[in-house]
C-alpha cells in the first residue's frame, strides 16, 4: 500500500493512498459529487476532465473538477456545493 | 493583471498522447525549439494513462524516452482561445499565459461518446474508459460486480484491466453482431501486432460472457445503479451490478480544430498527406484527422513533425506505414459502426443534456443544435456540449457547428487576459480618421 493521504468528504474523514484523485476518494466514500439542475445526484461519467459531473467543492474552491485533482493531506472537499 | 511576455516557439504541439509525443519528438530532434502543452502532467494521454501501481505501457515507456532524449518543454496548461495570429491563450496554474508559434500541431486526441438511455446519470454508470480512468487513479473494485457495455475494441481491454484488478466482470455487451466482428476479426489477418493482442485479450477474458447484438437499455437504482436492463438478440434481460460501464466508441476532440478554423469534414480534421490542416501553418494528427489507433497516431505525429521541421522525405518515408493503418482504421469504423436501433434508447422523459438537465421531449421538436441550444440551453453548461453534442449528431443527426472561446470554462482573470489589449510600451497618439 502506498503512503495513506487523509482527507475530509463531507467532514467525514477518509484516508487513501497517494495519487488517488479526489473523484475516486468520493466514490469511495460513496457519496455524489453534485446535484443536477433538477436536484438529481451525480458522479464522475468520463474520468478524463470532460464531462464535469465529477465537480466539488475542494477547500472552498467550488467547481472544481475532481477527476483532474489528486487528495493531498488535510484536503476538505464537500460535494453538493 | 501581470501580462507576462509572450514565449515563442518554433513548434507547438497540443497534446501529449501518443500523437503529440511522437510529433514533439521529431520536430525537436530536427532541432527546432518545441513546446507540448498537455493539462495533464505526465505525457501519454488518456490511452497511456498511467495507473497508480501498475507497470506502463512499453510503448509508453519507449516514447517517453525519445521525448526525453529530444527534449522538447512540456506546458501543464489549457489552451483555451487564439488572443491573436499564430498565438495560443494557456490557462495554467499559476496564471494565464500567450504563447506563440511558427508551426502549430494539433493532437487532441479523442473522448468516448456516451449515448443517452433512461438511468444514465445515475452515479456509477461510467464510461468503459471513464471507469478504467477511474481505477487507474486509485478507484478499487475489488469484488464489484461490473457490467461493461457499448461497442468497440476499448470494451475489451477495459474489461480486461478490470479483472486484473479484481473487479467481477459480469458480461461484455458489443451492440455490433456477430458478423461484423466475424469480418473485423477476419480482416486482422494482414495486422498481427493486433491480432495477437485482441486473441491475448480474449483469452484474458475466456471467463466473462461476450454478447454481441446486445446493448443497455435502461438502469435502475435509488442513490447509485442497482441493476441495468439490457437488449439482448431482441429479449430484455435484468442484470443486477455495482458498475455499469458504458462506452459507444471514440469521437475526436475538435473544439480546438474548429476555434482555429481548420475545415471539419465528417466529424474529422481535414489533412492533407503531409498532416496539413487547411488553416495556415496547422497541423493535425491522431485521432482528430480519424479515429484509427495509437500506432496510427504515432505514425501520423512524427509525420506532421517532419513537415513542421520542413523534412518532407523523412515524412514521406512514413506515408507507406500510415496507409497500411489507416485501412486499420476504416475497418474498425464499418465493424463498431452504432446500429439505429440505438436511437430509440432514450425515452422522453431522459435527459440529454446532462449540465443543463434537458429532456429528450424538449430537444425533439427543435431541426438544429444551434435553434435548441437558444431554446433550452442544451449543450451550454460546463461541459459546453461535449457530451451532448456527439449524442445528438446521432440521435437527431444535428451538427454542433459552433464554438466559441473559451472553449473550456476558465477563470475569470483569463477571460479578463484574453480579451485585454495588449498596452503599448510608449503611449501613442493617434489622429483622425
Amino acid at each position: 500500500m502506498l503512503e495513506p493521504v487523509a482527507i475530509t468528504v463531507n467532514g467525514v474523514s477518509l484516508a487513501v493512498p497517494r495519487g488517488t484523485t479526489v473523484a475516486a476518494a468520493v466514490v469511495l466514500a460513496g457519496q455524489p459529487c453534485r446535484n443536477s439542475v433538477s436536484g438529481q445526484p451525480r458522479g464522475p461519467l468520463c474520468g478524463m476532465g470532460i464531462c464535469f459531473e465529477c465537480r466539488v467543492s475542494i477547500n472552498a474552491r467550488l467547481h472544481s473538477r475532481s477527476c483532474q485533482i489528486l487528495c493531498e493531506q488535510g484536503m476538505d472537499v464537500t460535494t453538493d456545493e | 493583471m501581470n501580462r507576462r511576455s509572450k514565449r515563442k516557439f518554433d513548434v507547438l504541439v497540443v497534446g501529449g498522447g501518443p500523437a503529440g509525443m511522437a510529433a514533439a519528438t521529431r520536430a525537436s530532434e530536427c532541432g527546432l525549439r518545441v513546446a507540448i502543452i498537455d493539462d495533464n502532467p505526465a505525457l501519454g494521454g488518456q490511452i497511456w494513462r498511467q495507473g497508480m501501481q501498475s507497470t506502463p505501457d512499453p510503448d509508453y515507456s519507449t516514447w517517453a524516452m525519445y521525448v526525453q532524449s529530444a527534449g522538447p518543454e512540456l506546458i501543464v496548461g489549457s489552451a483555451f482561445d487564439q488572443p491573436s495570429a499564430a498565438t495560443l491563450a494557456v490557462e495554467q496554474a499559476d496564471g494565464t499565459y500567450e504563447v506563440a508559434y511558427d508551426e502549430l500541431i494539433l493532437a487532441t486526441g479523442a473522448r468516448e461518446r456516451f449515448l443517452p438511455f433512461p438511468g444514465w446519470t445515475l452515479p456509477n454508470v461510467m464510461g468503459a474508459g471513464g471507469l478504467q480512468a477511474m481505477v487507474k487513479s486509485g478507484l478499487t473494485v475489488t469484488g464489484k460486480r461490473v457490467l461493461v457495455a457499448g461497442t468497440g475494441p476499448l470494451l475489451l481491454a477495459v474489461a480486461a484491466y478490470l479483472r486484473k484488478h479484481g473487479a467481477d466482470v459480469i458480461r461484455i455487451c458489443e451492440q455490433a453482431s456477430w458478423g461484423s466482428l466475424a469480418r473485423f476479426t477476419f480482416g486482422l489477418l494482414d495486422q498481427p501486432r493486433k491480432l495477437t493482442q485482441g486473441l491475448s485479450l480474449k483469452r484474458q477474458l475466456a471467463a466473462v460472457p461476450f454478447t454481441p447484438n446486445s446493448w443497455p437499455v435502461a438502469a435502475r437504482g435509488q442513490s447509485a445503479v442497482e441493476s441495468v436492463t439490457i437488449s439482448r438478440n431482441g429479449r430484455l434481460e435484468d442484470i443486477p451490478c455495482d458498475y455499469l460501464a458504458c462506452g459507444f466508441h471514440l469521437v475526436p476532440n475538435l473544439e480546438l480544430p474548429h476555434l482555429l478554423g481548420c475545415r471539419i469534414q465528417n466529424g474529422c480534421v481535414h489533412v492533407d498527406e503531409f498532416q496539413r490542416t487547411t488553416a495556415a501553418n496547422i497541423l493535425c494528427a491522431g485521432e482528430p484527422t480519424g479515429i484509427g489507433g495509437v500506432e496510427l497516431a504515432l505514425v501520423e505525429g512524427q509525420i506532421a513533425g517532419f513537415t513542421a521541421a520542413g523534412r518532407f522525405s523523412e515524412a514521406k518515408d512514413l506515408f507507406g506505414e500510415r496507409k497500411r493503418l489507416k485501412q486499420f482504421a476504416r475497418k474498425l469504423d464499418q465493424a463498431f459502426r452504432l446500429r439505429p436501433e440505438l436511437r430509440s434508447l432514450p425515452s422522453d422523459d431522459t435527459i440529454i443534456c446532462r449540465c443543463e438537465d434537458v429532456l429528450y421531449s424538449q430537444l425533439r421538436r427543435y431541426a438544429s443544435w444551434r435553434t435548441a441550444k437558444l431554446q433550452t440551453r442544451c449543450g451550454m453548461g460546463p461541459c459546453q456540449g461535449r457530451i451532448c453534442g456527439p449524442a445528438t449528431r446521432f440521435l437527431l443527426k444535428w451538427d454542433p457547428d459552433s464554438v466559441r472561446p473559451p472553449i473550456f470554462p476558465v477563470r475569470v482573470e483569463s477571460l479578463a487576459f484574453a480579451a485585454s489589449p495588449v498596452i503599448p510600451e510608449q503611449p501613442t497618439l493617434t489622429g483622425g480618421l
